[in-house]
């Protein structure tokens, strides 16, 4: 039985719910049970703004994550707000470019990665959301790295095919890093 | 032997309830007139308001429903919506049409709804008892204006096809009388009108019936009728206010 | 298998009745629930459907009414507040007796309250709303999948039972994506001999109504009414049981509320405490088969709610008041975590043993 509870949390515009939705539908392929449960409201007009999402071996219990085995943060009142609540044992990947702090507890692991420079240095500066899913998915099992086109395939709309091929570059410049 | 009258097919055998005097039988008649000439009695669908009329649902023969009070627009729309081959209209008093079902009237008008509304103006709350209408004449004595409707403290009358004939939407706005044969045959012409246009899928037809209520006007039923000419008819004018085919009069 | 795909709660609930052949949708928008209407909007008109923003609450639930009595599948939704705007015409279609689906997506109250989920419409749902002697059947999905299943069941027991259905859920699952099949989606269909359909001059005149001036003539009315509703309370119960079996604390919850419970009765069978779970999928009529078997088996309920504390009122009701029921509780938007909700279990451990 393995359950892995994901909380990816910043600024509204980041694609944190793209992010999210992205783990879930990795999951769905993959035959996993998942769940995907947004902060909602006025809040994600350029406030902040989390999802959670739930991949798991058995029926998901609660959607709602209250200790993440792991936080992806985006902004610094995000990793603020969060990095207390990770599970000992958990992993916090953190988009340096944007948060300077640096975590200091001890029982968990941290990965900083300098995603919005890595996504601009490359040419698709809106992407840091996949730069990080792409370490994401390389240092956690929740989901496998494979068949990452097919998923994007599957669920961004046909007229939106053309971001496919970016999205994947921003997920392997994330996993390469 | 010759039949030269009689109650039109549209109209069930049902006793009516209202009172003596009351021209609501007269625009009934007029209604089931109108369907019967057309042919549409099968096919009709009406809506019975909260006032006087609310058992309007016994008296005409064709398949009806009783709506809450004021949103028998809303109703209608949702039949309409469901049945476009039938006939829809509504039957309300301005009570229910223009106090608390004004949201449902506006909306209905300004989405121009396939629907006919046969809107029956006799200033009053009769059902209830003669409170103040939104329709109550300035110095009007009613139970709840028992020293005369005064504007500076309840507001003004309400002219709903006036009013209703500033928007872009519905179709044909007309208002009549009831209170001699003249403006009777010419109430028919304009609720059979208002029929035809949704038979011809034109849209929102409402045909304002200026009318009596002389028990709670607290006159005979004469001196009623003669109230409508003196004191109604000049603050509601007959009139075409809006008939996009054929150009308001 | 049929394939599973990602969805709102939302959008199942507008997808499902789709399926369940629902082609009339009136609507007026709040948070947090207007999925639903935009998949109506967008979907309805490509299928020979009718969606319609109405001017308010009030005018859509009366159109609803005017649909139903058409003869139609029909459904409105909103949340909170807006739900409190639709009573009238929920006791209108009560009291005339025709079916309708009814969406109510719980936010935070009372008043405008918030936008958060809540389960504090529970008495709105189940004990009136709307004036007079009436039920509806109230559906608690507590999974995506559920607001699409319950939401066909709906359709079908509102046409069985000729009343009103109504799906009561809350923010989180109409905001939440889970995987979801359309798969072996019974559709039933009925007659309807006594919708407005215009008599074709070939009938006496249907009359859909709800007055009844002659006050013997409304007492029959309501009780052939309440016959029926006899016979639904008495088939049409459900719920889901949870670790039952052997438990001696049962945890009553519904909707998202569920979820979190199950969380923590799993937490509690960890630690050695016999928990198990009770989960009504009908709020009414209430899974009082389920309650009675309990009250004789468990040594103490607890109620797990998103309010001050509405439901428990039910446990307390169909246990028979044979065993303590507390109360689990967050309101206004706030959600119990699972935490609090074991709290509670070794509580009533503590108290039980």
């Amino acid at each position: 039985m393995k359950t892995t509870q994901i909380l990816i949390a910043g600024f509204g515009g980041q694609g944190v719910l793209f992010a999210g939705k992205f783990l879930a539908y990795k999951g769905l392929t993959e035959e996993q049970q998942v769940s995907w449960l947004p902060s909602y409201g006025p809040e994600m007009r350029g406030g902040t703004a989390n999802c959670s999402v739930v991949i798991s071996d058995t029926p998901v219990g609660s959607p709602i994550i209250t200790n993440p085995d792991v936080l992806v943060a985006m902004n610094l009142p995000s990793l603020l707000k969060f990095v207390d609540a990770v599970v000992p044992g958990g992993q916090i990947f953190i988009d340096s470019t944007l948060i300077d702090a640096k975590v200091e507890r001890t029982d968990v692991k941290v990965h900083y990665i300098p995603a919005t420079q890595i996504a601009k240095d490359a040419g698709f500066a809106t992407l840091s959301n996949m730069v990080l899913m792409g370490k994401v998915m390389k240092e956690c099992d929740a989901v496998s790295y494979a068949g990452c086109k097919e998923t994007l395939e599957a669920f961004i709309p046909a007229k939106k095919a053309n971001l496919i091929d970016v999205n994947c570059q921003a997920l392997q410049a994330g996993y390469d890093y | 032997m010759k039949t030269v009258f009689q109650k039109p097919k549209s109209l069930t055998d049902a006793p009516l309830h209202y009172c003596p005097g009351c021209p609501h039988g007269i625009i009934h008649r007029l209604v089931a007139e109108a369907l019967d000439e057309l042919g549409i009695e099968g096919k009709a669908i009406g809506v019975a308001p909260v006032g006087c009329a609310v058992m309007a649902y016994d008296y005409f023969a064709c398949d009806m429903i009783e709506a809450a009070h004021g949103r028998a627009p809303a109703v209608a729309t949702g039949i309409k919506r469901c049945r476009p081959e039938n006939i829809v209209f509504t039957y309300q008093g301005d009570g229910d049409l223009a106090s608390i079902g004004m949201a449902e009237t506006v909306h209905s008008a300004a989405r121009n709804e396939n629907i006919t509304v046969i809107f029956v103006n006799n200033a009053i709350y009769g059902m209830t008892g003669g409170q103040m209408a939104p329709t109550s004449l300035p110095g009007q004595v009613t139970q709840t204006s028992p020293y005369g409707r005064d504007v500076k403290h309840c507001g003004w009358p309400i002219r709903v096809s006036e009013m209703l004939a500033t928007l872009e939407g519905p179709e044909y706005i007309a208002r009549v009388a009831v209170n001699n044969v003249k403006n009777v045959n010419a109430a028919k012409k304009a609720i059979k009108k208002a029929f035809q246009n949704q038979i011809d899928g034109k849209g929102f037809s409402l045909v304002e019936v200026v009318s009596a209520c002389p028990t709670n006007w607290g006159m005979t039923p004469q001196q009623a009728l003669e109230w409508v000419e003196s004191d109604m008819l000049p603050y509601y004018p007959i009139g075409v206010y809006k008939d996009r085919t054929e150009g308001a009069k | 298998m049929a394939e599973r795909v990602l969805m709102k709660g939302n959008e199942a609930i507008a997808e499902a009745a789709i399926r369940a052949g629902c082609r009339h949708y009136f609507g007026y928008p709040i948070t947090p629930q207007t999925e639903i209407a935009a998949y109506m909007a967008k979907k309805m008109p490509k299928i020979g459907g009718v969606f319609l923003q109405a001017e308010s609450e009030v005018a859509s639930i009366n159109m609803v009414y005017g649909a139903a009595a058409a003869g139609m599948r029909v459904m409105t939704s909103s949340s909170s507040p807006g739900i409190s705007l639709k009573a009238e015409g929920l006791s209108y279609i009560a009291g005339s007796d025709v079916p309708a689906l009814v969406v109510n997506v719980q936010r935070g109250g009372p008043g405008l309250g918030g936008i958060q989920p809540s389960q504090s419409d529970y008495f709105q749902a189940t004990k009136g709303g709307g004036h007079g002697d009436y039920r509806m059947i109230v559906l608690a999905p507590a999974s995506v999948q559920e607001m699409a299943s319950l939401t066909i069941k709906g359709f079908n027991l509102a046409d069985k039972y000729l009343m009103t259905s109504m799906i009561l859920a809350d923010g989180t699952i109409g905001q939440m994506m889970e995987p979801i099949s359309f798969e072996d989606a019974e559709i039933e269909t009925y007659e309807k001999p006594w919708a407005l359909t215009g008599t074709n001059c070939e009938r006496k005149h249907n009359i859909v109504n709800s007055l009844y001036l002659q006050p013997d003539e409304l007492e029959k009315k309501n009780f052939e009414r309440y016959e029926r509703y006899k016979i639904v309370e008495e088939n049409e119960q459900m719920w889901e049981e949870y670790m039952m079996e052997d438990a001696e604390i049962c945890v009553v919850a519904f909707g998202i509320a569920s979820r979190v419970a199950k969380n923590a009765v799993v937490a509690a069978r960890k630690e050695g405490i016999k928990a198990g779970l009770i989960r009504p999928i009908t709020l009414w009529p209430f899974p009082k088969k389920a309650m009675e078997a309990a009250a004789d088996k468990v040594k103490h309920f607890i109620s797990v709610e998103l309010s001050m504390g509405q439901m428990i009122e039910d446990v307390r009701l169909y246990s028979g008041c044979k065993k303590p029921v507390t109360l689990c509780n967050r309101c206004g938007g706030m959600i119990p975590s699972p935490d609090q909700v074991l709290e509670s279990i070794r509580q009533a451990q503590k108290g039980a043993c």
